[in-house]
């Protein structure tokens, strides 16, 4: 019952939205979101530690296609729920500094779009799965066409196109599968796997990347990721944060649940190629980032530098690149969606993202600067951030499938730093010039979710434990079951 | 069978209106009839009647002729105005009442007789409703280019006719389909005719290569004639289609499968690429009507037991997702005098449920979820999938990404274009309830599809 109320919550708040008028909407928006991390809170007392699948619920939907309405959260969906449910009402106080026209609409898609969220990470049925992915691109696409910047319909649409055609891939993929599960035919998650499982390596590997293409193109993937500097730029910063900080985890999601147990042999085969285009994706997406002007393009390709190591660690389909890619989606959610608020108050006071013409802002606003400094170092996974965990064990995951690949994705780290540490100097530090002349005071709202940011990145951090202990042993019996598979 | 009788009658007794002088009562009667019909209709399911062995109402003639039935009743809420307006509205009553006699009769034939005449009591209203502005030099080159074109077809239609019956003996479906059961003993004169009569029924549903005529056709007629071309004259034929070559012409399958594999593709590239660069949104429409027929192609050539209910899903979606889109524009260009995409510019703001409801016909005839035009998607690729044309399936699904881009087109135009009035366009009542009904008539399809698709 409590995935359903997960699910179903935020739809019902977000049509209820439509009706509200006037900017106290994004009042009830937040006490929406609030209510449903509540909820979270409270399956989280509720769930009990293992490796079951919990809260299942399952309900018969076409009946002539095998397809049923099946949720339930195991540990892995726990966890990514978790994610979804703290980052939307940041990004709804978020957007407090600064006034949306429509605001019913605005809040009301991001909100439609948690339920889509929320659904992707809790479906255990192959169409449920496709559909909830697809519903959350519909909001995305509107919050970016009618709230974003400069050439905003090409570059939707641009996007747009991308995904449904990875989509589209997708369900060319779990179709194949459908037609090849045993007896009647269902997407029932684990028929799918046997059916998947029962392929021979060639037919895997076809199946691998008509699914694949629709996880590196959402995640995204070098190359498939040119749709995504742009995107993220031109989006409305909670549509950005959304983008970054949710969305993106469906893709690796998707590799977790949707790729690895069902074509095991089909990543075996393939893992190579991938983790390659993975691992030139970090080394590519950071050099590109190092010479940004825009700070928030410069968090764009900084994400993909990331994106890049998760997939890396995920598909390397052993338990510390699995267990670190759960943890460092976590980090990277809450780190980007704070890297990319910093970016809109900083632009938000000088109308300006261009690094090189900041300057000094430390001198002007010292507990920002000290802020700003705390997301940063968790950004490049400084000890004792929440970055560190995360990047640590999918080093260590990547290194136990391949040396080189692992020596290549550490790059990452140091790349990080510099592009990073470059541009906090220049932004923060120096001397102020003639458009860094004064910086009014952080407002409540970013005040208090630069706090929240910083705690869950420092608290993280130093003791993940909790968090850890949810997931693993979810991901220790994924995993296994895949190495299995593989014949490891 | 009854609702043949009564909507025939309807069409008489329209005629008679204007001499008894009930004109101002035709239209509730109009409606009453054909929620009378479709009652009278649902009663013959599972009966499974045969008629002189002329016609026959299995359940697949009944689910064709309700869905019709529905259709017409959306579309006679829409065009109101259309008999409004006219000085002779009983005819038009009646024509429109005589096309629904012939689109029940191509739904429901055994024979190929029937068949002939079904196509023909359609079409001959279509000519003369397609001309109906009489004023407008366009109105009068569609009718005119929709009756050569349509004679041609049913020229083919008739010579095939006449070459199956040649080699056969018979016009009856199941004889003909028993006469050519043995292999070997088949004169070929016979898939001549089938393959004249596939070219027949092409015309018919406008596939490519013989869509030529929909574009200029589409354009030129009144608007609503239009929508009533997309959705019943489209249903109609196809579901004429697939009873002819599903059932009897299987046997043959080798004849006409290769002919068919070409001609699916040829429409699902060339209805959408074409679309693609249109300016006005009828004749984008039109092109993109010709696309939908392809995707149903897909369903007929797969010709295995989720066809009928594959094309029955799909056609329901594809005319209340086109009866929607149409009595938008319809609205649209009364009042900005010009149906070009540019009139839709900024329609979200001055217009936000004109424009919400369009969104939502676009993303059903783009194949977006949760809608019903994904479903219907679905069901037809995975039919297809199912009887092994992967190679048409990546097709379709490649012409369906082009379908996004021209369907998108109107979408960001309305939300992102800036607004060339700021005055609101007046929406009837009972216009904006239609619309409303149909939206969520939309949704509902695409979250309990189930509802339907186990029909047949």
């Amino acid at each position: 019952m409590i995935t359903l109320l997960l699910i179903f919550f935020p739809l019902v708040a977000a049509l209820l939205l439509l009706f509200v008028k006037g900017q106290q909407v994004r009042n009830m928006a937040l006490g929406a979101a609030i209510i449903e991390f509540a909820i979270v809170v409270f399956a989280l007392t509720q769930y009990q530690q293992g490796n079951t699948t919990q809260f299942e619920v399952s309900y018969n939907w076409i009946n002539s296609l095998g397809i049923t309405f099946h949720v339930g959260m195991d540990g892995i969906s726990l966890l990514m729920v978790l994610l979804t449910t703290f980052l939307v009402p940041i990004i709804i106080l978020t957007s407090f500094n600064r006034e949306y026209s429509n605001p019913s609409y605005f809040y009301s898609l991001l909100l439609a779009m948690q339920f889509a969220l929320v659904g992707v990470f809790v479906s255990l049925d192959g169409f449920l799965f496709y559909i909830f992915w697809e519903l959350a691109l519909i909001p995305i696409y509107f919050i970016c066409l009618l709230w974003g910047g400069e050439n905003r319909a090409r570059i939707t649409f641009k996007f747009f196109v991308y995904t449904l055609s990875g989509s589209l891939l997708m369900l060319g993929g779990l179709i194949y599968l459908y037609l090849h599960t045993s007896g009647t035919h269902t997407f029932n998650i684990q028929a799918l796997y046997l059916a998947g499982q029962s392929l021979d390596m060639a037919h895997q590997g076809f199946v691998f990347w008509a699914m694949f293409m629709a996880f590196a193109i959402k995640m995204p993937i070098f190359p498939f990721h040119t749709w995504q500097p742009d995107t993220y730029t031109v989006a409305p910063t909670p549509g950005t944060m959304m983008l970054s900080g949710i969305m993106l985890k469906m893709g690796t999601y998707g590799v977790i649940r949707w790729l690895l147990p069902v074509v095991p042999l089909g990543v075996q085969d393939w893992a190579n190629v991938a983790i390659g285009l993975s691992v030139i994706g970090i080394v590519y997406a950071s050099c590109i980032a190092i010479v940004q002007k825009d700070f928030k393009r410069l968090i764009a390709y900084s994400s993909i530098a990331h994106v890049g190591l998760i997939s890396a660690g995920i598909l390397s389909a052993n338990v510390q690149g699995v267990q670190g890619a759960m943890i460092q989606m976590l980090s990277h959610g809450v780190n980007v969606v704070g890297l990319f608020f910093i970016a809109d108050i900083i632009q938000k006071r000088f109308n300006t993202r261009d690094i090189a013409s900041l300057g000094g802002i430390r001198n002007l606003n010292p507990q920002f600067a000290v802020l700003f400094l705390i997301v940063l170092l968790g950004s490049v996974a400084l000890p004792l951030t929440n970055g560190f965990i995360g990047e640590f064990l999918l080093l260590n995951g990547v290194y136990q499938f391949n040396a080189w690949a692992a020596a290549f994705a550490g790059l990452s780290v140091i790349l990080g730093a510099v592009y990073m540490l470059r541009s906090y100097q220049s932004v923060m530090l120096g001397e102020t010039n003639s458009i860094t002349t004064s910086f009014p005071p952080l407002t409540g709202s970013e005040k208090g979710v630069l706090l929240i940011l910083c705690a869950a990145i420092i608290g993280f951090g130093v003791y993940p434990k909790p968090l850890l202990d949810i997931a693993e042993p979810s991901v220790v019996k994924l995993v296994e079951g895949v190495r299995l598979a593989m014949g490891k | 069978m009854k609702a043949l009788i009564l909507l025939s009658s309807l069409g008489v007794i329209s005629l008679l209106a204007e001499i008894f002088s009930f004109k101002k009562l035709l239209y509730p009667l109009v409606l009453l009839g054909l929620t009378v019909a479709f009652v009278l209709n649902i009663g013959e399911w599972n009966t499974n009647v045969t008629y002189f062995k002329m016609m026959q109402f299995d359940n697949y003639a009944v689910a064709f002729t309700s869905l019709i039935i529905v259709v017409a009743f959306l579309w006679f809420l829409m065009a109101e105005g259309f008999f409004k307006d006219e000085t002779n509205q009983t005819d038009h009553y009646s024509l429109v009442l005589f096309a629904l006699v012939g689109a029940v009769l191509m739904v429901s034939y055994t024979n190929m007789t029937m068949l002939f005449l079904g196509i023909e009591i359609l079409s001959i209203p279509m000519y003369i409703l397609a001309g109906s502005k009489k004023g407008d030099i366009q109105s009068n080159e569609a009718a005119f280019k929709y009756l050569i074109m349509g004679a041609f077809a049913t020229g083919f239609l008739l010579f095939g006719i006449t070459l199956v019956y040649g080699s056969t003996g018979s016009f009856n479906l199941e004889e003909i389909k028993n006469a050519v059961s043995v292999p070997g003993t088949v004169p070929s004169i016979f898939y001549v005719g089938v393959l004249l009569m596939l070219v027949g029924m092409s015309f018919k549903v406008s596939a490519a290569p013989f869509h030529f005529w929909a574009p200029d056709v589409y354009q030129g007629a009144p608007t609503m004639i239009t929508a009533f071309m997309a959705t019943i004259v489209k249903t109609a034929a196809m579901a004429a289609f697939l009873r002819l070559f599903d059932d009897t012409f299987h046997r043959v399958e080798a004849t006409w499968a290769h002919v068919l594999w070409i001609m699916t593709a040829l429409t699902l590239l060339t209805g959408n690429i074409t679309a693609v660069f249109q300016t006005t949104t009828k004749r984008m429409l039109a092109y993109s009507s010709v696309a939908h027929a392809g995707y149903m192609l897909l369903a007929l050539l797969a010709a295995n037991g989720y066809s009928s209910s594959s094309i029955l899903f799909y056609t329901l979606a594809y005319s209340i997702g086109s009866i929607a889109t149409f009595c938008i524009i319809s609205i649209v260009a009364n009042a900005k005098g010009d149906d070009g995409i540019h009139s839709f510019n900024g329609l979200a703001k001055t217009n936000p449920l004109l424009a919400g409801v369009m969104t939502i016909a676009l993303l059903s005839l783009a194949g977006i979820p949760p809608t019903a035009g994904f479903f219907a998607k679905y069901f037809i690729f995975t039919s297809a999938f199912m009887a092994g044309n992967v190679g048409l399936v990546l097709i379709a699904i490649l012409a369906s990404l082009i379908g996004v881009y021209y369907y998108f087109r109107i979408i960001i135009a309305m939300y992102f274009k800036e607004k060339a009035s700021e005055e609101e366009i007046q929406v009837d009542m009972n216009h904006k309830l239609l619309l409303i009904v149909v939206a969520f008539a939309i949704i509902a399809l695409g979250l309990f599809p189930d509802a339907v698709i186990r029909l047949l």
